[in-house]
């Protein structure tokens, strides 16, 4: 139909990549982690210290190491609501290995492999039963965390050996703890994973649309048991470091973080309904994380008045665009 | 045959001169239909006629664009489903819109409950008004059963009952008997005749002649979104209303082709499903473009999606170039050289929400990738090469498919799949809402693919696009391969008559 214009050629993407980034959630997030480390260091003089900023980042290292595998998880349209209690079921399982002589390296691999059947146990009833991962994972909650609870009671597990203590206490270099290196580390090998991979394009097709991501030949099952495996795996990973951080194992390990971890995700720009999301979004919500939390931890706000300002938190930064485009759009009219 | 037959009653509902447009579509063009008191007029026609649109216009769903409706000579406009419900038309779907969760009295009153004066529902009052004309229609079952206890031919009781309720005038009766065994077919003719007898204007649309010829009194033809002809079914037999419903002008050109076909590429043998097909077995050649064509519901999609692994026959075997392949998922079927555009294209054809070259490389990524790895410039290379090919319109190859034509869409589904270098590409229903240009793109297509050596199945219910492109049609009726056709056989009326299940033709086929 159009014999007068010159060969037709589709160009590869209109925006350039600069203007994209500049437009992007992640964009908007690095502003707003600026403007929080500005107020800090302005409304208290012990914010800006090498120490201080380095202690801060306990607050989140853990957590986001689970919401590297969560953010994948949420992508592809699934959930895991169980990950507190498998740190707490792990921990407890490590805290059984050292009453039989555990070292340093079995405790280690213990934490893991518990995590790993965790996510094994969630991923057959989603994937093979066909089960909600929301229900499924609101049961195994309970479950995991009940049977800490009935392995210890209101004991606790102590004495751990002191070179188990360098996962959560060490140092690698000057303030840089062992965790930052850690959460550095996953944070790379997750967002190649999901950026770089055929297997993080799979969980794109998956969220986006999994009955036609099936149709094109994806292995859908396979990638979402993968996905919970990984949740387990990293729930191990920070089991390991938070027992060697307390020192010690109670029942009440972790209570509560699952949503502070889906809280990250959700705040790094993940679609809580699946399909799109990235890592690094995840990695500047956990730094804002932190340092809201730090900082009000240093003006003395009780930690229940903090959970407030996550809360308001989240719901501000995800209406501000919504927002935004509304005013735009009456602006117009 | 196209003079309206004299009655001695007029009409109750008289469509005239309706009019539906859609974008790039005209689903009806100027069409009429009459409903006269106490009678049944089949609306006949094929896949795409514009029955769907006729009932969603008489139950206020659509309005028209033109023409005007009457309602006992008086024009009427319906705006919503609850303006024809106020004139007294009331429809029975194939799903007609019940609640599992409630009674089937509370079904039958829903909206309209008899209430006390405290405006509350009178729980009492309307349970005696159901049982009533439950036991008009000759229900058997009780008013406060819930309605998910009950099978289909009983839901349909209850949407019957809920058309009386509403005092109903006309009822339309869109495929009633799709999903009903022979005995409960009976039991609805039973209750036609008792409607008949109350008076009520029956609307029926069926696809299967000789329940149109048993229960309608009445005919009303239509091809491709016009009117071509109505009467008596007294004044008329199977082969003329065959032949209204199919003959049609040529006006779409097929691409002209010479099939060079070679050895067997495909070969199915014994497929059987528990509940949607039995006895399958055919074989496809390389170069060839095999057609099935059947009545919705023929199970020829269900067969398609087990060839591809979607659905497990619980017997079968397929072997491609002769070798048996056991297909238990997409991803095996894909790595067999077997591919399939599906016909939900929406749902299974494209992933809206990802960019078009994504979609185009998604089975292909072992081929553009790096020991796992994505290569970027691989992608938008072969994404641009079939996008090409097919002539796909988009502002970039980064555009999120959802923002393309439903016929753009189906070239980066086809572009998908062609760029996997299959041996055998199914195509269920590939032109079905996508516009004509976008239409004559894909046969062409299709045609080209088929000189280059790759074997195509194509699904269809259009017959002049069966006609037009396959070399050889399969005819599935009931889950079951009833007829194969080649060359001079390929008649609308022969397909239309297998498809059906019409015994009557001068020489008997072999199934």
């Amino acid at each position: 139909m159009s014999d007068t214009l010159p060969e037709r050629r589709i160009p590869d993407r209109l925006n350039s990549r600069a203007y994209r980034l500049f437009r992007s959630w992640e964009a908007l997030l690095l502003a707003v982690a600026i403007a929080i480390f500005v107020v800090n260091s302005f409304a208290s003089p012990y914010f800006l210290s090498a120490w201080n900023l380095s202690d801060a980042t306990f607050n989140f290292t853990e957590k986001a190491m689970i919401a590297f595998a969560m953010a994948l998880l949420i992508i592809s349209g699934e959930i895991d609501l169980s990950v507190a209690s498998i740190i707490a079921l792990a921990s407890t399982a490590m805290g059984l290995a050292l009453q039989y002589g555990a070292g340093t390296p079995e405790l280690v691999v213990v934490g893991l492999v518990v995590g790993l059947l965790c996510g094994a146990f969630n991923a057959v009833f989603v994937t093979i039963l066909g089960l909600p991962s929301i229900v499924v994972t609101i049961g195994t909650m309970s479950l995991f965390r009940g049977i800490s609870y009935i392995i210890l009671g209101d004991d606790a597990f102590r004495g751990y050996p002191s070179s188990f203590a360098w996962f959560g206490q060490g140092y690698i270099y000057w303030v840089f703890t062992v965790e930052m290196l850690f959460f550095v580390v996953i944070a790379v090998i997750y967002g190649v994973v999901l950026h770089k991979t055929n297997f993080g394009r799979a969980v794109y097709a998956i969220g986006n649309n999994p009955t036609g991501a099936l149709f094109s030949g994806i292995r859908v099952q396979r990638v979402k048991f993968i996905l919970f495996l990984l949740t387990g795996l990293m729930s191990g990973v920070a089991a390991v470091c938070l027992t060697s951080r307390l020192g010690s194992t109670r029942p009440s390990i972790a209570q509560g973080m699952e949503l502070e971890v889906v809280t990250m995700v959700v705040l790094g720009g993940v679609n809580i309904l699946g399909g799109s999301g990235s890592i690094p979004g995840v990695v500047i919500a956990a730094f804002v994380m932190g340092l809201v939390t730090f900082g009000l931890g240093l003006l003395n706000v009780p930690g229940i008045v903090m959970s407030i300002f996550i809360g308001l938190l989240l719901i501000g930064v995800i209406a501000l665009p919504r927002l935004w485009t509304m005013l735009a759009r009456r602006a117009r009219s | 045959m196209t003079e309206r037959a004299a009655s001695a009653t007029a009409p109750v509902v008289s469509m005239d001169a309706i009019t539906k447009t859609f974008p790039g579509v005209k689903a009806l063009d100027r069409v009429r239909l009459d409903l006269y008191p106490g009678q049944v007029t089949a609306l006949v026609g094929e896949n795409g006629a514009g029955k769907s649109t006729t009932v969603k216009i008489l139950t206020g769903i659509y309005r028209p664009d033109g023409g005007t409706i009457r309602i006992n000579g008086d024009p009427i406009v319906l705006n919503t489903p609850n303006d024809a419900s106020e004139a007294g038309i009331t429809a029975i779907h194939q799903e007609t819109v019940l609640f599992d969760e409630l009674s089937v009295a509370e079904n039958i009153f829903i909206g309209h409950a008899p209430r006390t004066r405290w405006g509350l529902i009178d729980t009492a009052a309307m349970h005696r008004a159901a049982r009533k004309l439950l036991d008009e229609i000759g229900a058997p079952f009780g008013t406060h059963t819930q309605l998910r206890e009950l099978g289909i031919a009983s839901k349909h009781l209850v949407a019957i009952a809920r058309a009386l309720s509403v005092d109903a005038r006309v009822v339309i009766m869109d495929e009633p008997t799709a999903a009903l065994s022979h005995k409960e077919i009976e039991e609805l003719y039973e209750l036609v005749e008792t409607l008949k007898s109350q008076g009520k204007a029956i609307l029926f649309i069926s696809h299967k002649f000789d329940e149109i010829f048993r229960i309608a009194d009445r005919y009303t033809v239509f091809r491709d979104g016009a009117f071509v002809g109505d009467g008596l079914i007294a004044d008329i037999d199977e082969d003329a209303l065959v032949r209204m419903m199919v003959g049609r002008a040529v006006d779409h050109i097929f691409p002209q082709r010479d099939p060079v076909v070679g050895e067997d590429v495909l070969q199915v043998v014994g497929y059987d499903h528990p509940t949607e097909f039995a006895d399958i077995g055919f074989t496809l050649k390389r170069g060839e473009i095999l057609g099935f064509y059947g009545l919705v519901g023929a199970g020829r999609s269900e067969l398609m999606q087990a060839l591809f692994g979607i659905t497990r026959p619980s017997k079968g075997v397929t072997k491609v170039n002769g070798q048996i392949r056991v297909i238990r998922s997409p991803a095996a079927a894909v790595a067999s050289g077997i591919v399939y555009v599906p016909e939900d294209r929406g749902k299974q054809g494209a992933i809206i929400g990802l960019p078009i070259f994504q979609n185009i490389t998604l089975p292909s990524l072992r081929r553009t990738s790096r020991s796992g790895f994505l290569q970027l410039a691989e992608e938008l290379r072969l994404a641009r090469e079939y996008s090409e090919r097919l002539d796909l319109r988009a502002a970039s190859l980064d555009q999120d498919v959802g923002n393309l034509s439903g016929g753009n869409q189906q070239k980066v589904v086809i572009a998908k799949w062609l760029a996997t270098q299959p041996q055998v590409i199914i195509l269920d229903e590939p032109t079905k809402g996508i516009d004509i240009g976008s239409k004559a793109a894909v046969h062409e297509f299709m045609a080209e693919l088929a000189s280059q050596g790759l074997s195509v199945i194509m699904v269809s219910s259009e017959i002049p696009e069966v006609i037009g492109m396959s070399d050889r049609v399969i005819v599935m009726r009931d889950g079951r391969i009833v007829a194969e056709v080649t060359g001079d056989e390929m008649r609308p009326e022969t397909l239309v008559r297998h498809a059906a299940g019409i015994a009557a033709t001068p020489q008997k086929e072999e199934a």
